[in-house]
Order: structure tokens, then C-alpha cells, then sequence
């Protein structure tokens, strides 16, 4: 037993590897937060009116949130008061990358990605995956844009889509998650700085995966990305991201919004790697992630997945969720979180369904780990009019050590008679036995212990991008080093 | 050299003394069993020997292949040769039967020197040592014994061990839970792992399974002593007569 417990101590216990900064000249403006900041990252950008007026629209309800003390507090998580004036809105790095060439990158930007395994110039050779790198509140650089392009794939970063798309911008953007949706949604609204910008026109099948790897790199900074991906009728796409950020002792806020629009027979798979960095073993530091995710299923049988491995942040809020509007329509959530040392976590998801015959699925696993503090919560809502509407929920808490919690907050309602609903949960420690059993057979204690939890996170893992799932495999160990035995 | 030797082996649970001075030398090409009554002490000596943390040894001392067992983890005993087929094997969930084997071989063929086996080279020796205990190949890419039958599992624990290929092999009550076409099967599977460089205890509580797996030598285990020791007459004889037969003697040697 004891060594068990060393095991799992060690485990748990490993260094976060992605906790480097890189010195690199930014444009960053003052701290704080006003209308004057709205308009200058606006102007910083520059953003037609349209986007301006959203802006500050957004800026304003939000204000009246914050005057009102409206930040949600309804989660299963604990964090002191966020200063929203002594945070920076708005960093970049200063040489204005050209974004037609990565030559113009700032090299030391460049070693960054290399660094963190996304070699963005020797990614242009690899087949397979285009990559819109963030760094802080820009895109620096994406790849692959031309080769998109010839089929009509429209990849970039947001704040050319504003300039160069702003018809599609006008027509989808808030159309999931308006500005009014959330405080953290709204404070988004007013000052994101860039993200991502994905269409894919009617009919296609877009000929690689996309992804977006988003990198904070200044300090007392908050990250506001916005993605917005629109699956024309018939077209498909998969989508990637992947976020990292350096050690630091003060939390940071990483607050973004993610928006899908799915129209009649498109079918959009959004999956996630996160991995900010989540304090240290006393849980000092770390990332607030306080994340707006939802994916409308606007045509019929359009169908949205997420699948999300989330191993990083001090605190992850985010529930990634699927209106399901069109007939036929299909939502799924997939999700392994874990929770080692302080960490905690309040995730899981929404499915609405609306159209008639919609069907959703939800799988979550939870691992708990150290003092960690890991909880589902979930709605599965059947509307009125949602004849023949299905749902099952899988939801499975993993414990590891005598510190930690799982908790599950399931919400299921149900307004047609109709509806077919299953709901299944379970919660378990990782078994003595089952360590003993893969050791007595040459396996070591930490070998044992990634095993099984990869074992629990089998479901969730096949529905990722084969390269994704070694990625997360991996990563699932690192984040769990120091906590096995 | 001896393969296995035990000295004087005193181990608790929780501070509850379970075995009380067992001796026990067992070598290369041998097969011994070790019988007694229930809470004898039986499952603990081979727990202890397969290095299961939950015991802990106050006295004595093991020696596998001439090296100190006792300073040995779990793993490491079992890549220094040690393999113990488990009375009740455990389920992981996710992760399939060929996936975890092969892991296994390769843990044990790495702190070996030897080379890791790819799935091509794997699989057609799995399947092979599958077909000797009769299991389908369905069985591949199972999870590890979820959702598997009593007799499947232990199959599969014979399966394993015919696979990593163990110079000491531990078999822990394999035969309980076992019907008697599942016996005869598991019993083939171990026959054809005998050998001159090979050793295998049989721990179990019925003579049932020594028809067919038949021991050069036979131990009676009481209250956490070996308190007779013979051939394989000795298993007959206590199929005949019951455990209470030897406890007067027990009695006496004390």
C-alpha cells in the first residue's frame, strides 16, 4: 500500500513542462478595463463599426453584471475575487507578423511553438493538419491557408475574418452565445482579441484537420480568444486546439468563447487538449479557465461532437453543450478531466433538444487526484416538440488517494412524453488489486497506474484524432505523476 | 541451486501472524503443492511470495535463483521469473487482453536486455498459447477478464503464464471455480509448461486437481507451518482422511 501511495505521489507530483516564457517584445497596454480599452483594441485591430458597436454593447451589459455582482457562483469550485481592473486586455508580440509569410514571425515566437512540439514552418510539410497559432492575444501564423482555400475552406484567424469576411462574421457571430449569455461570455464579447475563424462551404469535406494551439505568454494578462466554426449543409470538418501557458504564481484568466454553427447534413468534431498550467502542488498559480462553449445543430441531421481532455488550469468552468434545433439532429460529449494536487474542475455539458428525433450521448470521465476536486454537471433537456428525442449519459468518477472528490450534478428534464433518456454513473477507487495484479506481471507501479487510468478513458480517447490520443495518453500520465504507487 | 528457497518465513496482516516459519525448497524441473484447510496460510505464501504489499514479513528469508525475493517489488519479481496465476484475476476495464500482455512481455523482455516484440511478432504467439487453453480469438481484444466466466479467467491466467514464460510459476488455487472440462484444460495447459528449467507450485485446498496436474511432492500447510511434506501419495491420503488427520501431528512436532 504504501508504495503504492508513493507511486501515486510521484506521478502526480511531476513538473509541468510547458512552463517556460519566452522574451519577446509585446505591444501591451495598460491595465484595466473601460470603454476607452474597448475602442482601443478595436482600433488596435482595425475593426469596422459593426464590431465596435458589438463591443461596447457587450462592454456595457457586462458592466452592469460586474456592478451587480453578477459573477456566477453557482459552481462546485472555490477562487478569492477576480480584480477585472488589474488585469492587461491586450499583449502582442511587437513585430506585426505578416501574415501572408512566417518568415516574418518573430523567431523567438517560432522557437516557442517549436518548443511546445508545433514546429510551425516544418509543419507546412507535414500533410494532415493546418495550424493557426495564438500566442497571447493574436494569431501569429496560419498554416495551410492557400491549399484550403482551393477547395473553399476559409481558415484564419478572427480578426481577419472581420476584415476580410465580415458578412459571415455579421450573420453568425453570437448567434450560439450571444454577448448576454454568461458574465464571462460577455466580458469575451467586449474585449476579445483573436481566435480562430473556420468555414467550410456547402458540400465539402474539409481535406485535413484544423487546429488552433493557443500559447499565453505575457504576464498579468487575460486571454480572450473567440473561435467560430460554420459547417455549410453537407460539409464536414474536425477541429483541434491545444493551449499551454508558463509557470507563474498569480492566477491568470483565460476566458473564451467557442461558437459552432451546423447546418442541414454537416457534421462538425470539435476536440480539445487543454493543458494550462495548473499551480503548483500547494496550488499557488495557475490558469482560470472560464470557457463558453456551444454548438448549435441548426439543419437537419447536422451533427456536433466535442471531445475534450482537460488535464490542465487551477480552475476549469466550461460545458461545452449542443442545441439540437434540425430533426435528426445528433449532439455528443466526450470528456476526460482530471484533477490532480489543488486543482479543480466544475465541467460537463448541455444537450437541448428541440428537433424532433434528436439524439444525444454524453461520456465523462472524471479522475480525482491529490487534493483535487473534479465535478460533473450536466442538463439533458427535452423540449416540448422534441417527439422521439434519446439521450444517454455515461458518467464515471475515478478516485486516486484518500484526499480528493468526485462530484456529479446531473439535470434532466424531460417535457415530452416521448423521450427515451438513460442515465448511468459509477464512482471508484483505483484498485489495490488491480496495481498489484499488472505489477506481479513486470509492469511497473507507474506503468500500472497509466494503464488503468487509460483503460477508464478508452471511450473518450478512440474519439480523438489518432495523433490526439497518443498526445493525451501522455499527457494524462504527466499531468498525473507523483500521485501513484 | 535451488530455484525457490524458503527459510524460517514469518509474515502478518494488519498484525495478525499468518505464517509462522515456513520452510520450503523447491527446485528447477520440480512441481511441488502446498495444501491445507482454509485460513491455513495457504494464499498468504503465495501473496508474499509474489511480493503483494498488504503482508508484511517480520522473519525470515526467500531466495529467488540465489537473489534476496524479499528486497524485490512485485514487478521486479516478476521479471526476475516469478509469476503468480491469481485465485480471483482482476478486471481492467479498457484495456484489451493482447494490449496488456504484451506490455507485460515487454516490461519483463526489456529488464532483460532482450528486444520489445511488435504487435506482428505478438500476436501469432499469443494466439498460439490461446488455442493450447482453448480460448477463442475473440478474446484478443477483450478487456482484461471483464465480463469473462470463472473458467475464463482462469484460462486466461494460463494463458499469461504461457506467454511470460516464468522459471517459477505460482498457481493460486487455479482450480476453484473450475467445472472438470475447464480442469482438464487448465491442467494440459500447465503439463505442457513443465520443464527441466522450470519450477511450479500448486497451492490449492482439494486433491481434485493433482489428478491431473500430478506433483513430485506434496506439503500440508497448518496454522502457517508445513507440517508434513511427502509425495503424491500424501494428497490421496488426505482426500481420505481430512486436514484434521494431520493437525495431532502438527501438535506433536511442536
Amino acid at each position: 500500500m504504501s508504495t503504492t501511495n508513493t507511486t501515486i505521489q510521484d506521478l502526480t507530483n511531476q513538473e509541468y513542462k510547458w512552463g517556460f516564457v519566452t522574451s519577446v517584445e509585446e505591444d501591451t497596454i495598460p491595465k484595466g478595463l473601460n470603454e476607452d480599452v474597448v475602442r482601443l483594441i478595436s482600433a488596435k485591430k482595425g475593426e469596422p463599426e459593426f464590431m465596435l458597436d458589438w463591443r461596447l454593447k457587450a462592454y456595457r451589459y457586462w458592466d452592469s453584471l460586474e456592478k451587480s455582482h453578477a459573477e456566477p457562483k453557482w459552481a462546485n469550485i472555490k477562487f478569492g475575487p477576480i480584480d477585472y481592473q488589474n488585469m492587461v486586455y491586450y499583449s502582442a508580440p511587437k513585430k506585426k507578423p505578416n501574415l501572408k509569410s512566417l518568415d516574418e514571425v518573430d523567431p523567438e515566437v517560432l522557437r516557442t511553438y517549436e518548443k511546445l512540439g508545433i514546429p510551425l514552418l516544418e509543419q507546412q510539410k507535414l500533410a494532415g493538419v493546418a495550424v493557426d497559432a495564438v500566442f497571447d492575444s493574436v494569431s501569429v501564423a496560419t498554416t495551410f491557408k492557400e491549399k484550403l482555400a482551393e477547395v473553399g475552406v476559409i481558415f484564419c484567424s478572427f480578426s481577419e475574418a472581420v476584415l476580410n469576411h465580415p458578412e459571415l462574421v455579421k450573420k453568425y457571430l453570437g448567434s450560439v452565445v450571444p454577448y448576454t449569455d454568461n458574465f464571462f461570455a460577455s466580458l469575451n464579447s467586449a474585449v476579445f482579441s483573436d481566435g480562430s475563424f473556420v468555414y467550410v462551404p456547402k458540400g465539402v469535406r474539409c481535406p485535413m484537420e484544423l487546429s488552433t494551439y493557443f500559447r499565453i505568454n505575457a504576464a498579468e494578462t487575460g486571454q480572450f480568444e473567440r473561435t467560430l466554426i460554420i459547417a455549410d449543409e453537407g460539409a464536414y470538418v474536425s477541429y483541434l486546439e491545444g493551449c499551454t501557458a508558463p509557470i507563474r504564481d498569480e492566477n491568470q484568466l483565460h476566458a473564451a468563447v467557442v461558437e459552432l454553427v451546423a447546418l442541414e447534413n454537416a457534421t462538425i468534431k470539435y476536440s480539445t487538449v487543454q493543458n494550462w498550467y495548473p499551480g503548483d502542488k500547494e496550488g499557488r498559480g495557475g490558469i482560470y479557465n472560464f470557457v463558453t462553449k456551444r454548438g448549435k445543430c441548426a439543419g437537419r441531421n447536422s451533427k456536433i461532437s466535442w471531445t475534450q481532455v482537460e488535464t490542465g488550469s487551477a480552475i476549469t468552468w466550461k460545458y461545452p453543450s449542443c442545441i439540437l434545433v434540425g430533426d435528426n439532429s445528433v449532439g455528443e460529449f466526450y470528456s476526460v478531466a482530471l484533477t490532480n494536487n489543488y486543482q479543480q474542475a466544475d465541467t460537463g455539458t448541455k444537450m437541448i433538444h428541440i428537433g424532433k428525433n434528436t439524439t444525444s450521448t454524453v461520456v465523462s470521465k472524471g479522475i480525482s487526484a491529490g487534493h483535487g476536486q473534479n465535478t460533473y454537471r450536466g442538463q439533458v433537456k427535452i423540449q416540448k416538440g422534441a417527439t422521439g428525442g434519446r439521450n444517454y449519459t455515461q458518467c464515471d468518477s475515478l478516485l486516486i488517494g484518500d484526499k480528493c472528490g468526485a462530484h456529479t450534478f446531473p439535470y434532466i428534464e424531460v417535457q415530452n412524453s416521448t423521450a427515451r433518456m438513460e442515465h448511468e454513473a459509477s464512482t471508484s477507487k483505483i484498485g489495490e488489486d488491480q496495481i498489484f495484479y499488472l505489477r506481479q506481471r513486470g509492469l511497473s507501479a507507474e506503468e500500472a497506474v497509466s494503464m488503468i487510468i487509460n483503460g477508464f478513458c478508452r471511450q473518450v480517447f478512440r474519439e480523438l484524432p489518432m495523433e490526439f490520443a497518443v498526445e493525451a495518453q501522455k499527457l494524462l500520465s504527466i499531468s498525473l505523476e507523483g500521485s501513484v504507487g | 541451486m535451488s530455484l525457490l528457497e524458503i527459510k524460517n518465513l514469518h509474515a502478518n496482516i494488519h498484525g495478525n501472524e499468518i505464517l509462522k516459519g515456513v520452510d520450503l525448497t523447491i527446485n528447477a524441473g520440480e512441481v511441488h503443492s502446498i495444501m491445507g484447510p482454509n485460513g491455513s496460510g495457504k494464499s498468504t505464501l503465495a501473496q508474499v511470495l509474489a511480493r503483494r504489499e498488504t503482508y508484511t514479513v517480520t522473519q525470515g528469508q526467500v531466495l529467488l535463483n540465489g537473489k534476496d525475493l524479499l528486497a524485490m517489488k512485485p514487478e521486479e519479481a516478476a521479471c526476475e521469473g516469478l509469476f503468480m496465476a491469481f485465485q480471483y484475476p482482476v478486471e481492467i476495464p479498457g484495456i484489451s487482453n493482447a494490449y496488456f500482455l504484451r506490455a507485460a512481455l515487454n516490461a519483463i523482455r526489456k529488464y532483460r536486455g532482450q528486444e520489445e516484440l511488435d504487435a506482428m511478432d505478438f500476436l501469432p504467439l499469443l494466439k498460439e498459447k490461446m488455442r493450447l487453453l482453448e480460448m477463442d480469438d475473440r478474446f484478443l481484444n477483450r478487456p482484461v477478464n471483464e465480463g469473462f466466466s470463472g473458467g475464463e479467467k482462469k484460462r486466461n491466467e494460463i494463458v499469461q503464464m504461457a506467454v511470460l514464460e516464468p522459471r517459477m510459476a505460482i498457481l493460486d488455487e487455479t482450480d476453484s471455480g473450475l467445472d472438470i472440462d475447464a480442469l482438464k484444460i487448465v491442467a494440459k495447459g500447465v503439463n505442457t509448461m513443465r520443464g527441466a528449467d522450470r519450477a511450479i507450485l500448486v497451492v490449492t485446498h482439494y486433491q481434485r486437481l493433482l489428478d491431473y496436474i500430478i506433483p513430485d511432492y506434496v506439503h500440508v500447510l497448518v496454522d502457517g507451518r508445513i507440517v508434513k511434506s511427502g509425495g503424491k501419495e500424501l494428497a490421496f491420503e488426505l482426500e481420505e482422511k481430512g486436514y484434521g488427520w494431520t493437525e495431532p501431528a502438527s501438535a506433536a512436532a511442536r
